[in-house]
């Protein structure tokens, strides 16, 4: 049996709205990944440190105060800078579409938008993982 | 479907009966339980004629990018005939960083307005008159900070501060509870606010230092019941710690206020809102000795639920916000704020925010629901959704009793962990299809996005652009003074901070400067994240 998909799922910047990340970290878990949740206000070293540490295929992070535009890049050359391109970045929240669009030419995986069912989020990880 | 194979529920998983009649009621005593509106312990209202006598404060919650711009938003929406002002204030603000602060980078201006020192607040309610306009403010951790500047510029406009008439969040507990936007540890907090609280009952007497507010509990994903249960039990803590510093309740109660969802269960909301009154005004009279009436009359402030609006077919939101402030209404809140179609996408665009404040005039002006008080009194339904909400809450509110008070159970994770298993819950009810929301999982077709508001990188630049200009202009030894004496003042636990973070502000120390020097004294809240 392959070993466990893991995880990080972090919430960057000074947002507190944490609805969507536990409930993205409880159904990764319910689906049977290792899911390692870092807890609120989370700068971009420290998300790519923690990934590092914990040596996971995948960092989902929930930004809902509109800030993406400004985190997101520095995550993304942090992650070439310690070459780490094989974590995959996954993005959930109020992204609007042209931004998501953006993000995704930058190399960002997937942008799951308001509405995402849990189930498209599980599937497109475990997918993505056997790739 | 057949009715067979559908579980009948409220939103919060409350099974509803097919149909109610007298037998539900048994429980129910008429003389005290629903007496006439306006007495106690007001389950149906806390006045007599309710909107016939005044109707809600239409409140629509508005801020975003710089004091000058949101600003003109005022003035756009008090011209549109909005009664009174609610200031959205953006992430630094709340966390206490000013501008230019490393963990404001990308984020100044976008939830809300940024106000960085007396400057920004001085244009925010340029023309704005604040001894006629009631203004309330979305502030909690820095809420004293923000207030001490509110009053400095009332004093610059002349407005005596027994005139000022508006209120402040200031409701720490729950932001450890589920809007995270926390500063210090529990304890320095509670300080603060009662500070705030013990400032406001000697000096404005028309000013609500407080609004215990489940609104956010709910939006973090909690039941009805849990949202009511948390708020009032939170309430009961700032009592206490009032009390504790040696105020008499009836010198403060009649001033706290309280803010609650209005989600989309039309019956469970009005049950809910119901209910907080009765439970509110027996723990006044039977827990505190409350003498005033006034103090055992619990107002509310109610906002239709965020987190009920939808990306998919934004249109549709108008009509959830539409029935979301009816129940409201029939509820009997004190003022209202009705969300915009496009705020799962965004802070709302100017039409957007015209149309939901005409959702409260129609509502207010052509369906006849303020005719008379209480309208839906002497349901079967709704009395015994009522007394069961009642009964729900207060077992909750037994427990946190139990558990030492609300410190301690937030400090073991209980409130969160309840909250974040029932929202839970309610994902997997959608994800099973159990539970429809239009146009998200039935009902789809083409989605279409709104025209945005869009707040870009410019507004951070102005903010430290003139940070820097008055940091050149102010008496740098005045402000270090101040800063000098907050700390000190903070450091012995019998001093009220109000004071000196009044001549802090005056000396145009900024917020990121006083929320330093108290971070000296108190330290920085970390949580331990519950799943």
């Amino acid at each position: 049996m392959a070993p466990p998909i893991r995880v990080l799922v972090a919430k960057p910047g000074l947002d507190g709205h944490d609805r969507g990340a536990k409930i993205i970290a409880r159904a990764l878990r319910d689906a049977g990944m290792e899911v390692i949740y870092t807890g609120l206000r989370q700068t971009p070293e420290m998300i790519v440190n923690a990934a590092l540490q914990e040596d996971v295929q995948f960092i989902g992070l929930s930004i809902l105060s509109g800030a993406h535009n400004a985190i997101v890049p520095r995550i993304l050359d942090l992650l070439r800078e310690k070459d780490m391109m094989d974590v995959k970045l996954v993005i959930g929240g109020t992204i609007p579409d042209q931004d998501a669009e953006s993000l995704k030419k930058q190399g960002v995986a997937a942008v799951f938008q308001p509405g995402a069912s849990l189930d498209s989020i599980v599937t497109f990880i475990r997918g993505s993982a056997a790739n | 479907m057949k009715t067979a194979e559908r579980s009948f529920s409220t939103i919060s998983g409350v099974p509803v009966d097919p149909v109610y009649g007298p037998d539900d009621l048994s429980a129910l005593d008429p003389t005290r339980d629903v007496p006439a509106p306006g007495e106690f312990p007001y389950t149906r209202g806390i006045h007599r004629d309710m909107y016939r006598g005044k109707l809600w404060t239409m409140r629509q919650f508005s801020g975003f990018a710089t004091p000058e711009e949101t600003n003109r938003r005022y003035h756009y929406l008090l011209s549109q005939g909005q009664t009174g002002l609610s200031v959205a204030f953006d992430l630094p603000t709340l966390m206490g960083y000013d501008a230019g602060h490393p963990l404001a980078e990308g984020e100044v201006g976008k939830c809300g307005a940024s106000v960085c020192s007396l400057e920004d607040m001085e244009i925010l309610f340029r023309g704005i008159p604040l001894g006629d306009v009631t203004v309330s403010m979305t502030i909690n951790s820095p809420a004293s900070v923000l207030w001490a500047m509110y009053l400095a510029v009332a004093e610059q406009q002349g407005v005596d501060w027994s005139r000022l008439s508006g209120t402040l969040q200031n409701d720490i507990l729950k932001e450890y509870i589920a809007q995270k936007e926390y500063i210090f540890p529990p304890r320095p907090s509670m300080r603060l606010v009662t500070d705030s609280i013990e400032f406001g009952a000697r000096h404005t007497p028309r000013f609500n230092p407080i609004s215990i507010s489940g609104y956010h509990i709910r939006e973090a994903g909690s039941t009805a019941v849990q949202e009511l249960a948390f708020t009032l039990r939170d309430g009961v803590e700032y009592v206490d710690w009032a009390l504790e510093r040696g105020l008499a309740i009836d010198d403060f109660a009649p001033r706290l206020s309280f803010f609650f969802n209005a989600h989309s269960d039309f019956f469970e909301e009005i049950a809910k809102y119901r209910a907080a009154r009765k439970i509110w005004a027996l723990l006044m009279r039977d827990r505190y000795g409350a003498k005033s009436e006034r103090s055992a009359k619990l107002r509310f402030h109610a906002q239709t639920a965020g987190c009920s609006l939808t990306w998919q077919q934004p249109n549709n939101n108008i009509m959830r916000t539409a029935f979301q402030a009816m129940a409201a209404v029939l509820g009997g809140a004190q003022s209202l704020h009705t969300n915009s179609l496009d705020e799962a996408y965004a802070l709302p665009s100017e039409d957007a925010v015209t149309l939901a404040l005409r959702t409260q005039q129609v509502l207010a002006y052509e369906t006849g629901v303020t005719n008379t008080a209480d309208p839906l009194g002497g349901s079967y339904f709704l009395e015994k959704l009522t007394l069961d909400t009642e009964e729900a809450a207060n077992r909750y509110i037994r427990q946190i009793d139990d558990m030492g008070g609300m410190i301690p159970a937030i400090e073991a994770g209980f409130p969160q962990t309840e909250i974040a298993s029932a929202s839970y819950r309610y994902q997997k009810e959608i994800e099973a299809g159990e539970r429809i929301i239009v146009g998200v999982n039935r009902f789809q077709s083409g989605d279409h996005p709104p025209e945005l508001l869009q707040i870009d990188e410019s507004a951070g630049q102005h903010q430290e652009q003139k940070l820097a200009a008055l940091r050149q202009r102010r008496n740098q030894a005045q402000v270090q003074k101040t800063l000098d004496a907050l700390q000190r003042a903070a450091e012995s636990p019998t001093e009220n901070t109000m004071p000196y973070l009044l001549d802090a502000v005056r000396a145009y120390a900024t917020l990121g400067e006083i929320c330093d020097s108290l971070r000296k004294v108190f330290g920085a809240y970390q949580e331990t994240a519950h799943l």
